[in-house]
């Protein structure tokens, strides 16, 4: 990153991904252009800057956020995950395999902020059917139309969840 | 794996590139890193006609970290010529430059650009300029052109105009007991990938560029920058590997291609310049169109005349054009047909081709104004199509390679259970919401563009395929490799596609649904040809158990190649290849369009759409709750990829239908809804159920692999079902895209 002289830097740590990151940010950076610029996070995508797309959701602490509309310096102390941290150790998350396996997804721009979504959804625990899931999954677009593959795809990893959940019950 | 096993034709594999867009590992064009990378900013006009007269630019210069400003006044030295600036796919006029002098032709038009060491200070510092305008008087409104609408005097390359008139339509018309005559208009639209356009220019310092860029040609885009800053080809790489969206905005050369190599020569550095979601707007559209058909019938629904007029608007430097009537002298078999296309200047960018161009808004009026004549005959809108369908094409006299229509309106009607839908409209309702089923016909050119590849099989008897194409989420990186996997028998792990690059072998833009044919084919042909050495080189060698062999009977599979007759006897590619003393074969292969083929012959894909909406009786809120999609799209390479782009297509033609609109304030010429929160594209709650389904349908003249392409069609026929199925569920006939609330609760109540 260049570094231009008299601009007044923050300090923040981030753990992005399981790492712990000290960094020095000017206030008005966003936590997508953070990631994406200085970091060379760049699976995490920009569609609109404005909060209006969610080409740009992360995890914050658990939680589905889009990175566009958060200052990084506001989260200082956050855990992130981005779709560079769902999978584990080489394996891919359930939901990374659903969408390959039900190609919900074309151009792929979209696919981490509606996998990251996904994510946030399911650890949110309360959708429960295929029309929840398209209710709570309204804040990503897709311009390649892939909603019916996604639902799918959400649906394939949520059912068996619920069902196990039920049982346990 | 034992001979004869693997088929990877016809096969709904996985996306070969799945795991890299699931992980974000798919760099797109702004992804790319570059030591000490500038950024720029492009500023935009505030009017929409008019000239600069001064800028103010302290304030931004002042500003820490930004590194230079460039205006009209400052710009670098470009290409003088016209043509120099005219890309593959220009159509007829002078091709907008940035830059290029104090002019405004349009709102958002880029002034300037502001280059920064970080994204932050060039878009901070954009705020900061000052400008001063003389403002000329403009017109954005299409409506008010129209009584000055032309016919354009130059041609669109690759665009046929209206054919001629056949028989006497306005005589027919007064002649016929059954007619109607409506006006139609779809608003423009806009593209909006969800990736917004952005360029990487790596300045390589060697005097070498390397250049990545969101568009759907890299060689395209690559001949636009060596022919507009003068370089040498071989100095300019172009790279789009993967691309997130386009849908036909990507066809041409956009600003910040432009921007990022001026200011990386300029400056010598590397630099990137993103397009804002805003800015998006400000490129080319889906023009704005008015249309008039009138359809006149006999007693038994058989078409008597058949006439379109439409009007599509342009920009005041380009005469862009699309294929819009034609449609409707060969959807259907009629003897007495007038069409005419007209233009009218804008204070607009010019339009640009958006997923279907032309077909897409002239057969929704054409398919909207059938199913108003099938009411007014009491014949079902799906009988009428039925009746009146075109075994050939009427306006070329043309036979078609293929035309499986007739099989998807019954497989389509089958799949929907259309046998139970009530003739009358308003007949169907569930508590307060009224259901309705409507049908479209649709239909989209099957091109076959000229294409070279390159394949390459290596000694390890690994493959690798390549040709400049490019994967818009079209799937081209699966389909290339499937084909050469099929064509030496190995698991697809051992191919290896290259695309997206434009030192590779020659190749069209992405688009127009003839990628999947054209560079297909090509790849076919390349593997063709190194089978054909292998077996050369195998037939030489001493005691070549293939000595007695010709090419016909052999097959080459599992890294062998052997006899068909008699597996056993055969050679290993390794052992061919050893004994030739080569480490890897790399052929060519090249396909072309067969010219004397089309004298006779001419190729489309077909569709029947089936769309059922329930209206809100009271609120007017639709929703499109099923769509079954049937299409003769020729062979299906892969039913997986083959339905994802359908649907996306039918999702874009709900979006058409019910959402997608640029509304401009004419007072300002400027787009007042530039933002995805109100220009609203179909969003995971608008999308219900869709199916899809491929009639068979074999083709052997279309293209060598018998495809077709499917980029286009699930959307060509997908307004016009939904917007029938409007009308069957309420009886009220809108008949202005998008059909929005206002319009549904508006119109006069059916008596
Ligand atoms: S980029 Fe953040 S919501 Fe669109
Ligand atoms: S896959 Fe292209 S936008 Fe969703």
């Amino acid at each position: 990153m260049n570094q231009i002289p008299h601009y007044p830097q923050i300090s923040i740590s981030l753990t992005i991904n399981g790492t712990l990151h000290e960094l020095k940010v000017e206030p008005w950076v966003t936590l997508l252009d953070l990631l994406r610029e200085r970091l060379l996070l760049t699976g995490t995508k920009k569609g609109c800057d404005q909060g209006q797309c969610g080409a740009c959701t992360v995890l914050v602490d658990g939680k589905r956020v889009n990175s566009c509309l958060a200052l990084a310096v506001s989260r200082d102390g956050a855990e992130i995950t981005t779709i560079e941290g769902l999978a584990q150790n080489g394996e891919l998350h359930p939901l990374q395999v659903a969408f390959i396996g039900r190609d919900a997804f074309q151009c792929g721009y979209c696919t981490p902020g509606q996998i990251c979504s996904a994510a946030g959804l399911l650890a949110e625990g309360h959708t429960r059917s295929r029309a929840e899931i398209r209710e709570h999954m309204s804040g990503n677009l897709c311009r390649c139309g892939a909603y019916t593959n996604i639902a799918d795809a959400v649906e394939d990893v949520l059912m068996p969840r619920i069902a196990a959940k039920e049982a346990a019950e | 794996m034992s001979v004869g096993e693997i088929t990877h034709i016809g096969r709904p594999t996985n996306r070969v590139d799945g795991r890299l867009k699931v992980t974000g590992q798919a760099h797109y064009a702004a992804e790319y890193p570059a030591d000490d990378l500038l950024y720029g900013y492009i500023v935009g006009s505030t009017i929409a006609a008019g000239r600069i007269a001064a800028m103010h630019l302290d304030a931004a210069r002042q500003f820490p970290g930004v590194v230079e400003i460039f205006t009209h006044e400052n710009r670098s030295k470009a290409a003088w010529l016209d043509r120099s600036w005219r890309d593959e796919v220009a159509p007829p006029g002078h091709p907008f430059r940035p830059l290029h002098s104090d002019r405004i032709l349009f709102d958002g038009q880029p002034v300037a650009l502001i280059v920064a060491e970080t994204f932050e200070a060039a878009r901070d510092a954009g705020s900061l300029i000052r400008i001063a305008y003389d403002v000329d008087a403009h017109c954005t409104e299409l409506e008010a052109k129209r009584a000055e609408a032309y016919v354009p005097p130059e041609q669109r390359s690759g665009i046929p105009p209206p054919p001629d008139p056949r028989g006497d339509a306005e005589q027919a018309f007064q002649d016929a007991p059954v007619k109607i005559s409506r006006d139609y208009r779809v608003n423009a639209e806009h593209h909006n990938p969800m990736e917004m356009f952005a360029t990487t220019c790596v300045f390589e310092g060697d005097g070498k560029l390397t250049i990545y860029d969101k568009t759907q040609g890299s060689q395209n885009a690559q001949g636009y920058v060596t022919s507009v800053f003068g370089l040498r080809s071989k100095d300019v790489r172009l790279v789009n590997h993967y691309v997130g969206g386009a849908f036909g905005a990507g066809l041409r050369p956009q600003h910040q291609l432009f921007f990022a190599v001026m200011a990386s020569l300029e400056l010598q550095r590397s630099v990137r310049v993103s397009l804002t979601r805003a800015q998006m707007f400000h490129i080319g559209y889906r023009p704005d169109s008015y249309h008039t058909v009138s359809l006149a019938a006999d007693r038994d629904g058989r078409l008597q005349s058949i006439m379109h007029d439409a009007v599509a608007s342009t920009s005041h430097y380009e005469d862009y054009q699309e294929a819009v009537v034609n449609w409707s002298g060969m959807m259907y078999h009629c003897d007495n047909v007038k069409l005419t296309y007209q233009l009218a200047k804008l204070d607009t960018a010019t339009p640009c081709d958006m997923r279907a161009p032309g077909a897409a808004i002239g057969v929704t009026a054409l398919e909207c104004a059938l199913d108003e004549l099938s009411y007014e005959l009491g014949i079902g809108p799906l009988e009428i199509r039925r009746i009146n369908f075109a075994s050939k094409d009427e306006n070329t006299k043309k036979q078609f390679t293929s035309k499986a229509l007739l099989e998807c309106y019954s497989e389509g009607a089958a799949a929907f259970g259309w046998e139970k839908r009530s003739p009358k409209p308003r007949a169907m309702r569930e508590g307060r919401e009224l259901i309705g089923w409507g049908v479209s016909t649709g239909m989209w050119d099957a091109f076959l563009q000229k294409a070279q590849a390159t394949a390459t099989l290596k000694v390890d008897g690994t493959l690798e395929v390549a040709t400049a194409a490019s994967d818009i989420g079209t799937g081209t990186w699966t389909i290339l490799t499937q084909i050469g996997a099929e064509a030496f028998g190995l698991p697809l792990e051992d191919v290896q596609a290259r695309i997206g690059d434009s030192t590779l072998p020659m190749s069209p833009v992405e688009g127009g649904s003839w990628t999947a044919a054209s560079n297909g084919s090509a790849v076919q042909a390349a593997c063709d040809a190194v089978k054909h050495s292998l077996f050369k080189q195998a037939r030489k060698m001493a005691n070549s158990p293939l000595a007695d062999a010709s090419f016909e009977d052999v097959e080459v599979r599992d890294q062998r190649i052997f006899r068909k007759d008699d597996p056993a006897r055969g050679l290993s590619v390794f052992e061919v290849m050893h004994a030739a003393e080569l480490k890897e074969i790399t052929e060519q292969g090249k396909v072309s369009p067969n010219l004397r083929q089309m004298l006779k012959y001419t190729s489309y894909t077909h569709s029947a759409v089936f769309a059922e909406v329930r209206v809100d009786e009271y609120l007017g809120v639709v929703r499109v709750t099923r769509v079954v999609c049937a299409a003769a799209a020729g062979k299906i390479l892969n039913p997986k990829t083959a339905r994802s782009q359908i649907l996306g297509g039918v999702v874009m033609g709900i979006g058409m239908a019910l959402h997608e609109e640029a509304m401009t304030d004419h007072r300002l010429g400027k787009i007042m809804n530039a933002n995805l929160g109100e220009y609203h594209v179909p969003a995971h709650a608008d999308i219900e159920d869709i199916e899809v389904i491929f009639v068979d349908e074999k083709d052997d003249k279309v293209s060598p692999l018998g495809v077709k392409g499917l980029g286009e069609i699930g959307i060509v026929g997908t307004a016009s079902a939904v917007a029938n199925a409007i009308f069957h569920a309420t009886g009220v006939r809108v008949r202005d895209f998008p059909i929005t609330i206002d319009k549904i609760l508006n119109a006069p109540r059916p008596s």
